[in-house]
């Protein structure tokens, strides 16, 4: 049996990605997910403490107009060892603002391939595929794979039973890993 | 009936895997390749050591050493680069192995009810009985339902 080669389309579309560390990996997500990118020092007067016990990734909430975004440590995510982060992104159309250490630098993705299947357990959610970039394969990240529908149920019955907005100036916590 | 119903003679693919040897069927083997470097990313199925890049795909590296033998590999020399269906399409696995492999044909017995799961059949070759693997039972494996289409897939 030969390993055939993958096939390829003859209009290839290109997307573009940025590269972000955390802890000492690298992922991709797409640039068209990321509404915007904020420092840390930026959002440490709005960020308000939030403790779930089953959800030790999301430690701040943060209040965008009538709602709550909650910021996920990318690097307790994945499962990794936590490390200083610098950056936020506020996800386009989510409710996630995600915790990374940097940005490495932007590119162009050109083919995604599917995650393998032997890859069987939570990085199916995780990942929308991987690609290869410098000869070096990238995880690309699922924007939607940071928190269920149900764990945002969890974390707005938390913080609306701690009546967010007018505890936030006094819970006003500074957000750091 | 199937291949394995009945003893059949096969070509098949022997490995070496530490001190012992295994079989895989030909027909799931795609070729042999020199040790590569090893991609490694967060995930959470711990039989993955990483990913291999072959002619542009990725392909998953698997040790089923240590689930076979009972002891990791210490020493490795290629990889058996295999194909196994998974619902409709075919998926690949890297198999480290500690020696070359040898393309032989043997007849297959097939296994038994008593025979453990990663057992597909059975082939003596040279005074030795040699399990041939059954790929699907000693490698993980996502449901096909839960590999989605891509969303958005470039190219």
């Amino acid at each position: 049996m030969r390993l055939a080669p993958p096939q390829k389309s003859p209009a290839a579309r290109t997307e573009q990605i940025i590269l972000f560390r955390a802890s000492t990996q690298i992922f991709a997500m797409s640039s068209a997910s990321v509404q915007e990118v904020r420092s840390v020092d930026s959002l440490s007067g709005v960020a308000v403490a939030i403790t779930e016990a089953t959800l030790p990734k999301v430690q701040h909430a943060i209040r965008r107009g009538d709602r709550n975004l909650y910021v996920v440590n990318a690097a307790v995510h994945f499962g990794l060892r936590p490390s200083p982060a610098a950056l936020v992104f506020l996800l386009r159309k989510s409710r996630v603002a995600l915790l990374v250490d940097g940005i490495e630098k932007m590119m162009t993705m050109s083919r995604l391939q599917a995650l393998p299947g032997a890859f069987c357990h939570e990085e199916r959610a995780w990942y929308r595929g991987l690609t290869v970039l410098d000869q070096n394969v990238i995880p690309v990240v699922n924007p939607l794979g940071f928190l269920t529908s149900e764990q945002i149920a969890l974390l707005d019955a938390l913080s609306g039973s701690r009546s967010f907005t007018e505890s936030a100036g006094a819970a006003a916590a500074d957000i750091s890993v | 009936m199937s291949w394995m119903e009945q003893s059949d003679t096969r070509s098949c693919v022997l490995l070496r895997l530490g001190e012992r040897r295994f079989a895989l069927t030909a027909d799931q083997v795609a070729e042999l390749a020199a040790p590569s470097r090893i991609f490694r990313f967060a995930h959470r199925t711990p039989e993955i050591e990483g990913v291999i890049l072959r002619r542009g795909r990725v392909v998953p590296v698997c040790d089923v050493a240590e689930q076979l033998t009972g002891k990791r590999l210490t020493q490795r020399r290629f990889y058996l680069i295999a194909a196994r269906r998974h619902g409709n399409s075919l998926d690949w696995v890297a198999l480290p192995v500690t020696g070359e492999c040898e393309l032989i044909h043997a007849d297959v017995t097939p296994a038994g009810r008593t025979d453990a799961p990663h057992v597909a059949g059975w082939i003596s070759y040279n005074g030795e009985v040699i399990e041939v693997l059954n790929l699907q039972a000693v490698t993980p494996s996502a449901s096909p339902e839960t590999i989605a289409p891509l969303p958005e897939a470039t190219a």
